[in-house]
């Protein structure tokens, strides 16, 4: 108890002017090395906060550059405004970006159904073994893709269903016909498909194991009491304990729907065409970095960027129309 | 509670065979691949092997041997070994500065890392400003846009905040001044946090491909990644110009397996210690953030 009195001193010190307790000769000795230590608080934090200055709020400044015509050689400063030029090119049917569009929401309409409910019947399967070691184990491997680069998954799987692949090699030894996975225009979107959920249904299923363990036991031996089999306790415990992260995971992922797979897509568009696997992100690329059109390109990033962000809000405010939490409050 | 149907148990255990069986297979195919002798690949008509026959060296021979490969691994070591420190230290940096109560300018610099995680910039002003500043084909563009990973540092700060108040009380008690507290008490203390971070870090930058591709231009400049593109999934032939061996060498299917290995050991090498700490790491970040 003995130190209270000091420790207050120096809090309030801290805290320059309106420290009441201490003597102002004090708070002026202490000045000096509190200053000091305010200094080099803000010298670590400089180099960090410029990084992200720099790299992240410039460019997103630059996005201004969608309203103009951009020429490299005169720069942000000298080339023309065109107003909304870019974004009527774009709206008033640029056939490629239309089909780039198209591509990108089907392919996120897909991804939404098939590749978000994985991880949760993954998550509640692994949750109904018995055995923690096990449990464990098997987690550890089913992780392990999601921290492979798209470049290697990539190659994993042309090595796997490629005409030289693993499949077809087998297919062929058994005089059976080959199955052409890699690079057929048909079924790219299958592939892109199965390949997020190789690469990461594991990884999701850590929040919802998290999030599975956090539920109260008793209530799962009050329902078994109460005559519930495995399947029911299921539906009126497990999932109606879920219901608010899987809101949240929804939301999340709609602000990241336009998203689908640059790294991903832009290595395997050679074989397979641009008319079945454009997409906005590899649009951009395409039309504005190979293509020299800055201007349409970034009011096609800019408007992506800005439909996520209303997509989340919008989605957000739904959430709390049913009276869930969402991702912030109101 | 009763026991769960025989049947059930079965169909889950098949569930959960399968899906470790599908992420297993292909690296045991590809290391297997990698290390097979001339007659196994001859045998299986050029393709994959599960089964490496006579094991031999011979595709990481000549690989590594000088040449576009071995050059690709030294640049990709080299920046993710500089650039994990550099990024470790930005981010414990801001994160310190953002942590300590009534510490100068915190409160807007912690609004601009939090906008950072909700807004992306987008591809097109990102590559302008990369550009502007003459970082395009310099290695500097694979480190300097991805110094600071703006959720990172509120996992890091989040940390810093929890360590218990009545250290940093004694140190100002004691007169030692920020700086030694970080150094004496926070970092030392930090160990875990920072090592899930570092990993991180480590895994994007030995990954990094997105980058390396926007802003890579010469080819003797290529990291791991683009040489995976160009040879293992473009199937770009290896030549003897592109490796120093001096014999003739291997098919071409090991040689695409070894350096898929080589892209893939160091992940595997370091899981282990990732993913003890990745679940704490992830759980700070969703529920802090």
């Amino acid at each position: 108890m003995r130190t209270q009195p000091t420790r207050e001193g120096t809090r309030s010190a801290a805290a320059g002017p309106r420290g009441r307790t201490d003597t102002g000769l004090e708070v002026r000795r202490r000045r000096p090395r509190l200053t000091r230590d305010q200094a080099l608080l803000v010298c670590l934090g400089v180099p960090g906060g410029l990084a992200l200055l720099v790299f992240h709020y410039v460019p997103l400044l630059g996005n201004v550059i969608a309203f103009q015509d951009y020429q490299p050689y005169l720069g942000l400063t000298e080339s023309d405004w065109v107003g909304w030029q870019n974004f009527s090119f774009l709206w008033d049917g640029n056939p490629e970006f239309r089909n780039a569009l198209w591509n990108t929401v089907v392919l996120t309409v897909i991804q939404t159904v098939l590749v978000f409910p994985v991880p949760l019947a993954l998550a509640l399967t692994l949750n109904s073994l018995a055995g923690e070691r096990l449990k464990r184990t098997l987690q550890s491997v089913l992780y392990l893709p999601h921290f492979l680069s798209w470049v290697i998954v990539v190659a994993l799987f042309q090595q796997m269903l490629g005409n030289a692949g693993m499949l077809n090699t087998f297919l062929v030894q058994n005089d059976l016909p080959v199955l052409q996975v890699i690079g057929s225009p048909e079924l790219f979107k299958a592939l892109i498909t199965s390949q997020v959920i190789w690469k990461d249904a594991g990884w999701g299923t850590i929040l919802f194991l998290a999030a599975i363990s956090r539920i109260d036991q008793e209530q799962y031996e009050a329902a078994a009491v109460d005559g519930a089999g495995a399947r029911q306790r299921l539906w009126y415990v497990t999932l109606p304990a879920l219901k608010g992260l899987i809101i949240l995971l929804l939301i999340l992922r709609l602000g990241s729907s336009l998203s689908v797979g640059f790294e991903q897509i832009i290595l395997q568009q050679g074989p397979v065409g641009l008319q079945a696997s454009e997409v906005l992100d590899t649009w951009v690329y395409n039309n504005g970095i190979l293509g020299g059109n800055w201007g349409t390109s970034a009011a096609a990033g800019l408007v992506k960027g800005l439909v996520g962000v209303l997509l989340v809000i919008g989605a957000n405010k739904l959430a709390h129309v049913f009276g869930e939490r969402g991702v912030y409050e109101k | 509670m009763e026991k769960p149907h025989p049947i059930t148990q079965a169909l889950k255990f098949v569930v959960l065979a399968f899906a470790v069986a599908v992420v297993l297979v292909p690296f045991w195919s590809v290391i297997a691949t990698s290390l097979a002798d001339q007659e196994t690949i001859n045998a299986a008509g050029g393709g994959m092997v599960m089964w490496p026959g006579g094991i031999s060296l011979d595709a990481y021979q000549a690989v590594l041997s000088g040449g576009v490969v071995t050059r690709a691994v030294v640049i990709s070591v080299t920046i993710t070994v500089v650039g994990t420190l550099l990024s470790l230290a930005a981010t414990a940096g801001l994160a310190y500065w953002l942590s300590r109560p009534r510490a100068w300018g915190a409160k807007p610099v912690l609004m601009l890392v939090l906008g950072a995680v909700l807004f992306s910039p987008g591809l097109i002003p990102s590559y302008l400003v990369v550009k502007e500043f003459h970082l395009l084909d310099s290695y500097w563009s694979l480190v300097l846009p991805v110094l600071v990973n703006a959720f990172n540092v509120i996992v890091m700060r989040a940390f810093f905040q929890e360590l218990p108040k009545e250290l940093f009380e004694s140190a100002a008690i004691d007169g030692v001044g920020a700086g030694t507290v970080l150094l004496r008490i926070v970092l030392p203390l930090s160990k875990a946090v920072l090592a899930v971070i570092g990993l991180f870090y480590a895994v994007a930058y030995w990954n990094a491909f997105f980058n390396a591709l926007l802003y890579i231009q010469s080819s003797e400049k290529w990291p791991m990644a683009l040489v995976l593109r160009t040879y293992v999934v473009n199937q770009t032939t290896i030549g003897g110009d592109q490796v120093s061996s001096g014999e003739a060498l291997p098919p071409q299917l090991p040689l695409q397996m070894a350096i898929l290995v080589i892209a893939i050991v160091p992940i595997l090498l370091v899981y282990p210690f990732l993913q003890r700490h990745f679940a704490k790491g992830v759980m700070i970040g969703a529920v802090k953030g």
